[in-house]
């Protein structure tokens, strides 16, 4: 039934339509007529009655406040209720009314503003590069050998003198943790890194193996060697400490009686809870005089 | 070697938005490699406000510059985007960005109000737009841009709101003060004007001096009129959005 359709417009709300009726006026909202502005309000809430539409309550309650503001007005000045002008800011309704208008205009037109930026995103693309095919940065970056890796690296290495002690002889041991600590230092002279394996090269038994990897884990105890692994599973290698504190690297026998190795020795990447007691000092079970300061430090106490 | 640059190589090949906080991590990283060169490590533990001055320098050489693209920061992260008007051939040669449904006028007006007096009990928001809200907040909060944000400190104690984590997003803000007129819309001064209201010339209170009614609002001295009301709100801290 298209005579029945009318086009009329749906407001959010009273101060919607109170809006679009003060712009309708073409004046400031200070200087709007209010009481032409009440008789188009409940015009307008009559069509919405034609229409069966249904009333929200605001409506009524706004219709209802500027029928008062309207017989208020119709008064003469004299005969009007006192709204002391003393107290105006919060008692005079008409005043009240243009401060919600005003409000509510701002936050419309703010709200206006978002809609703008919300359909102008659509049209704002994003600089997204695809992810280029490099290796990643990590072969740069190293990684501190655990005393686990060291003692992996050096079972390894023990394996090949396991079967050369069968003939068991005992007899004084030739080798000592401090003159293993004068070979390494000697070894590093010159050369910033070395291999792990390197260390060993020259190693006749088991019981050299052994101390002269308690030598290593001495030194790096006094920062002055580290011990690093670039990649996974890849060669530990022994370098030597970028900056050793001069004043504060402590004597190779007080050092050895604790056997620890310092965690801030080890570059920031390594995880604190990996270091620990080294536990290669069980092989001096079958050593004892090899290491003869050794023999605390198989209690295991985590850094 | 200027901070300024190296940021921008940074954000220029960054597959997402980079925080001042990221970009200081990968100055510190790079500062920490093996055989840093000293121009390199001399940027470690560079203070995030001068990458943020960088940045915004950045930015606004990138404007002057009115290339295709440019340097925003949405949400506290920065990245590269393109100008709108070149939307028409992105559109045709990327496709059309994937955004969820526009907001409702209803839904908008409730967000603007929320954004700038956040945080907000619904009453209050009600009070403002003079309707009830209850469906659009239902929308807002399930899109997350809004979401609650503790209880008001009243009779009653009423949930109170704020914008959500999606809310700078959506809009593409760089933080909460970057919202238009936020300064005007957190504290709204409405002058009271001197001769307060116009009514028809043969009613009982219309004015006696036709020229007092267009007396405009903007020429009302302050100081010898009507004190201002205002519609105060505290300074209220905006919840950092959840990232």
């Amino acid at each position: 039934m298209s005579e029945y359709r009318v086009q009329f417009e749906v407001f959010e709300g009273p101060l919607d339509l109170l809006l679009h009726l003060v712009k309708k006026q073409e004046v400031d909202i200070y200087q709007v007529n209010l009481l032409r502005i009440a008789t188009e309000f409940v015009t307008y809430i009559e069509q919405m009655r034609e229409l069966d539409l249904e009333i929200a309550g605001e409506f009524v309650v706004m219709a209802a406040t500027l029928l008062y503001i309207k017989s208020r007005e119709l008064l003469p000045v004299d005969k009007q209720v006192a709204v002391a002008v003393e107290d105006e800011d919060t008692e005079d309704p008409r005043w009240e009314l243009i401060r919600r208008l005003v409000e509510y205009k701002k936050f419309k037109d703010a709200a206006a503003r978002l809609q703008e930026r919300e359909s102008l995103m659509d049209s704002i693309y994003e600089h997204r590069p695809a992810r280029p095919e490099l290796t990643a940065p990590e072969p740069v970056r190293r990684e501190a050998a655990s005393v686990f890796d060291l003692v992996n690296a050096v079972a390894t290495i023990l394996k090949r003198y396991n079967e050369r002690t069968d003939v068991r002889e005992i007899q004084a041991d030739p080798y000592t943790v401090s003159e293993k600590i004068d070979y390494l230092r000697q070894l590093s002279v010159g050369r910033p890194r070395f291999p792990f394996s390197e260390l060993f090269a020259s190693a006749r038994s088991r019981a050299e193996v052994v101390v002269t990897f308690l030598a290593l884990l001495e030194l790096i105890r006094m920062k002055l060697f580290i011990a690093v692994q670039t990649e996974q599973f890849g060669e530990i290698e022994v370098a030597l400490a970028p900056t050793p504190p001069p004043g504060s690297v402590p004597t190779p026998s007080e050092s050895a009686a604790d056997g620890t190795i310092p965690v801030d020795s080890l570059p920031p990447q390594s995880p604190p809870a990996d270091i620990v007691e080294p536990t290669p000092a069980r092989a001096p079970d079958q050593l004892p005089e090899a290491n003869p300061v050794g023999s605390d430090t198989e209690t295991p106490q985590t850094a | 070697m200027e901070l300024k640059s190296i940021l921008e190589v940074l954000l220029f090949t960054s597959q997402k938005p980079l925080s001042p906080t990221e970009l200081r991590d990968v100055l510190n990283r790079a500062a920490d490699e093996e055989g840093a060169e000293e121009h390199v490590k001399a940027l470690r533990k560079t203070p995030p406000e001068d990458i943020v001055a960088a940045l915004e320098t950045l930015a606004s050489e990138h404007d002057a510059a009115a290339r295709s693209y440019r340097l925003v920061c949405v949400a506290g992260s920065w990245q590269f985007v393109t100008q709108p008007e070149y939307a028409p051939w992105l559109r045709s040669f990327l496709g059309v960005k994937a955004r969820p449904s526009r907001l409702s006028a209803p839904a908008l007006e409730t967000l603007a109000i929320i954004a700038y007096r956040q945080p907000i009990t619904r009453a209050e928001i009600e009070q403002i737009r003079g309707v009830a809200v209850d469906g659009v907040m239902g929308t807002l909060k399930e899109r997350n841009l809004v979401v609650e944000a503790g209880r008001a400190d009243v009779i009653g104690r009423p949930m109170q709101f704020a914008t959500g984590p999606a809310f700078l997003e959506y809009f593409g803000l760089p933080n909460l003060d970057g919202l238009p007129a936020a300064d005007e819309l957190r504290r709204i001064p409405v002058q009271r004007p001197e001769a307060l209201l116009t009514v028809d010339n043969h009613l009982a209170t219309a004015p006696a001096e036709p020229t007092q009614q267009e007396l405009p609002v903007d020429t009302v001295d302050p100081s010898v009129n009507a004190p201002e009301a205002t519609v105060e709100v505290p300074p209220a801290e905006p919840p950092a959005p959840a990232s």
